[in-house]
């Protein structure tokens, strides 16, 4: 899987450019042309991605998920989570390099192969960053009505986190 | 952003909140500007798929399983094939080529749109596949096991495709049922 993973890009690119060149193409102008409209969406997408990095960051720091955590506690031992993912679990749909150093730290002081490491790895690779896909992807054409989107986006993490609960229970059961 | 500052006020960490609020907004550009050479490499290269009609070729090929999924995109819309590679690029785990043709997708269904600022229902289950971000290879997070001196740094896979598959599939269905609600009313 790591040796397909690292050819299909290089093979991806001389696929594109081998047809081009096939179909008699000026390959090199409509790559340019491409690229020019890579950089307007760089540029279109920087106000959503601000705002959104600067209220999730206001949120994170404000102690507000370490408190929710601590509410949530009673309901983790239940389900026999170990408690130190739900800081993680709570992280993940906001912030990718926040989750990541939240799983890095989890992975580096209960070591890799503990319970919570490895749930803290499903956790972590299972899903991605809900609020930050969303604010790119709409910012980068102007869609300012999510209508359903976050709804349907936060609830499939919080299916995901439980079905990572559920699937590392069943490989790794303790 | 509102329930942040005041659970701050209240909780007296009004001090970590100003170091958020400005490191926050500097790192923004850094991020975009990480982002931007992988997005222009990719958006030149799809120009080049797009007129050669390889586009069109695999459109052609695949286009049951992504007309399955998205039953409003036509089969012969740029959009297809750009939603195609997005989820190839994301199953492979190769997130850098991911994300430039999501927004090369998100710009064919705006055009669907008819360049509208409220969310087409295409869009949206086209986001909660994303978000839902299934995938093969979690590369990322082995790297980080690895590191740490992990015995088996790979042991999370299996649980890992099962999780993302679960998530995806929810994401699906869900996302199916709140298009029936929300177009009811």
């Amino acid at each position: 899987m790591e040796s397909v993973s690292l050819f299909a890009t290089p093979f991806l690119v001389l696929v594109i450019i081998t047809s081009g060149l096939l179909a008699g193409q000026p390959v090199y102008e409509q790559f340019v042309e491409g690229a020019m409209e890579g950089l307007h969406i760089c540029v279109r997408i920087l106000p959503y991605v601000l705002g959104m990095m600067v209220a999730i960051a206001l949120f994170r720091s404000s102690g507000a998920l370490d408190s929710l955590s601590l509410i949530l506690r009673p309901v983790c031992a239940f389900f026999h989570i170990p408690p130190e993912v739900l800081p993680l679990a709570m992280m993940r749909p906001l912030s990718g390099s926040g989750a990541l150093a939240i799983t890095a730290d989890i992975i580096n002081t209960e070591g890799p192969d503990s319970y919570a490491g490895l749930l803290a790895s499903v956790m972590q690779g299972s899903t991605d960053t809900t609020m930050y896909i969303l604010a790119v992807y709409f910012g980068s054409v102007g869609v300012k009505k999510f209508r359903y989107a976050v709804t349907v986006g936060l609830s499939a993490d919080l299916v995901s986190f439980i079905a990572a609960a559920f699937a590392c229970n069943m490989f790794f059961g303790s | 952003m509102a329930a942040g500052i005041i659970f701050a006020a209240i909780s007296g960490r009004t001090e970590a909140l100003n170091t958020a609020l400005f490191a926050s907004a500097e790192n923004s550009p850094k991020l975009i500007l990480e982002l931007c050479g992988m997005i222009c490499l990719w958006t030149g290269l799809m120009k080049v798929a797009e007129k050669s009609g390889l586009v069109a070729w695999v459109g052609k090929l695949l286009g049951p399983v992504v007309r399955l999924i998205f039953p409003d995109v036509p089969r012969d819309n740029p959009a297809f094939f750009a939603i195609l590679m997005n989820m190839s690029a994301n199953l492979l785990g190769i997130g850098n080529a991911a994300t430039p043709f999501g927004l090369k997708a998100m710009e064919h269904l705006q055009k669907l749109n008819n360049n509208s600022a409220a969310a087409s229902p295409a869009m949206i289950t086209f986001l909660a596949l994303n978000t839902a971000g299934i995938t093969l290879m979690p590369s990322l997070v082995i790297g980080l096991r690895v590191a740490a001196g992990s015995q088996a740094p790979t042991a999370i896979i299996g649980p890992t495709i099962l999780a993302s598959c679960i998530g995806t599939v929810f994401a699906l269905v869900f996302d199916r049922l709140m298009r029936l609600i929300y177009y009811r009313r």
